[in-house]
């Protein structure tokens, strides 16, 4: 057998496919990228950019915590279009039940070793004025931040070709077998591993892998600087996003360093395709302005959509495919992919090199999944 | 002798025939710059419909207002950024 040209070939180039190139290749690794479309053009130039630490389950918390502080050591090495800024999150309670979360969920964060500090109304009111009055309170986590997604891929890509990670755009990877990865026009890309991190498309490449598209909507204003300072997210939000069969809105608010406000947010199933849909983007305006009456007077200059890959137990997918060696699986990160890229990129590494993780990858192998234990 | 109203522009009072768009009092108050693009170009009005959004203004503090668009009225507080 003649030796692969690719030690390894990472079928997409969003913020997740490039934060493996720029691992694998740190580490050594003889990387291809293969992208059939533009570098960070999917879910990727679509999303929020917040990098938030969350605490749904352990592994969610393990993941986005341990990510969030390789965002926060690679911060002094960006370029200033990444926009990278440490502007923490305000998570709002608008009533009792969602201030005992408020407790519930500093408790849970002191426990770990985040800081996170519980605001009463006053103090909420002092942090954001443009918040409506009569709020109960929040809960600040200050080393949550934002990125500006597209721009941070393209840095990550760099980084992987500073180390001679050779990128194809153009053609889709049509299939992936033993020998590496088949392109549209037939090229074999000689690989001894190929990682599907085609996020939403991902099962397009491996039919049967459990990620489905979750649609979310956005909009941005024109510039209107010290408006709102922190990312700011409805406690409500935990009852919305958690349902995994509505359709759902929720407040969920961030400054730009241009000044522009970003307002989200959506989550829509089995809609396939990216149209603006103006019912939605009602919805969640209107659930906006219910926070912050002044977004009113605000203009909004562009609305857009994206598919958030998400599986069925709102874990990503990193690892061998159950029954394929040659094929690992870099996907599923719903709506934390860009919060959990470098992390996932970590992880994938450490798995390629038999390398020891920092934090245990079991809850996000493949192998745990229906698809999984069909082909075990 | 037609109305008149009285405003304010960057602080500076002028007086102008009622109805008069803010666009038209700002340039015959001698500034050609009615803002700055984001990188720091002077901008100032194109179309004068309301499409190109190029004439934006504060108005009583509100930022980002056509001025093109927006007829002058007695006491307004007009901010140019340019
Ligand atoms: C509205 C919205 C808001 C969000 N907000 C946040 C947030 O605030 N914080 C956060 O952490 N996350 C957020 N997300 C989630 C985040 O955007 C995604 O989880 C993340 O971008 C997924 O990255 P990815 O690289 O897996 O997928 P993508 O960015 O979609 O990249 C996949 C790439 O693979 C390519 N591809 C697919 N199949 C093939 C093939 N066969 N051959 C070649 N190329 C292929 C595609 O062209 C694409 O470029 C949000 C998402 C949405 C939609
Ligand atoms: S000059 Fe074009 S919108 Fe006012």
């Amino acid at each position: 057998m003649t030796p692969a040209a690719f030690d390894v070939a990472i079928v997409g180039a969003g913020i997740v496919g490039a934060a493996c190139a720029a691992e694998c290749a740190q580490a050594g690794m003889r990387v291809v990228v293969i992208e059939r479309d533009l570098v960070g053009g999917g879910a990727t130039s679509a999303g929020m950019g917040h990098i938030v630490v969350m605490d749904d389950s352990e592994a969610q918390f393990a993941l986005t915590r341990y990510s969030q502080n390789l965002w926060n050591e690679l911060s002094s090495q960006f370029p200033a279009d990444v926009e990278f800024e440490r502007c923490g999150t305000i998570w709002v309670a608008a009533d009792d039940e969602e201030m005992a979360e408020v407790r519930r969920k500093q408790g849970f964060c002191e426990a770990r070793g985040v800081p996170a500090e519980i605001l009463d109304a006053k103090a909420l009111e002092e942090a954001e004025p443009n918040l409506r009055t009569g709020l109960m309170g929040g809960l600040l986590v200050p080393e949550d931040g934002v990125v500006y997604p597209p721009c941070a891929a393209r840095y990550l890509l760099e980084r992987a070709k500073d180390r001679g990670a050779v990128v194809r755009l153009g053609q889709p990877a049509i299939e992936a077998n033993r020998e590496g990865p088949r392109l549209r026009d037939g090229t074999l890309v000689p690989a001894r591993v190929t990682v599907n991190a085609g996020g939403a498309s991902s099962p397009s490449l491996t039919p049967g892998v459990e990620v489905q598209k979750r649609k979310g909507h956005l909009v941005i204003t024109d510039r209107y600087p010290r408006f709102v300072h922190h990312q700011l997210v409805e406690l409500g939000y935990l009852k919305s996003a958690h349902s995994l069969t509505s359709d759902s809105v929720a407040f969920n608010i961030q400054p730009r360093r241009t000044g522009q406000v970003l307002i989200g947010s959506s989550r829509q199933y089995g809609v396939d395709d990216l149209k603006v849909e103006p019912f939605m983007l009602q919805k969640m305006l209107q659930r906006a302005r219910e926070y912050m009456p002044g977004l009113s007077r605000l203009s909004a200059i562009r609305a857009w959509t994206g598919f958030r890959p998400a599986t069925p137990d709102k874990l990503p997918l990193i690892g061998p495919c159950p029954g394929q060696e040659w094929l690992y699986l870099a996907t599923g990160h719903e709506g934390l992919g860009i919060t959990t890229s470098l992390g996932t990129a970590k992880l994938l590494a450490d798995q390629l090199l038999n390398r020891p993780a920092q934090i245990p990858v079991e809850p996000y192998l493949p192998a745990r999944t229906k698809q999984g234990s069909t082909h075990a | 002798m037609p109305e008149t109203v009285s405003l304010t522009i960057d602080g500076l009072q002028v007086r102008v025939p009622a109805g008069t768009p803010v666009a038209t009092a700002i340039l015959s108050s001698g500034r050609t710059s009615f803002r700055r693009s984001v990188r720091g170009e002077p901008r100032g009005p194109l179309c004068g419909m309301g499409i190109c959004y190029e004439c934006r203004v504060t108005v009583n503090g509100q930022a980002h207002l056509r001025s093109c668009q927006i007829p002058c009225q007695d006491g307004m507080d007009v901010q140019t950024d340019g």
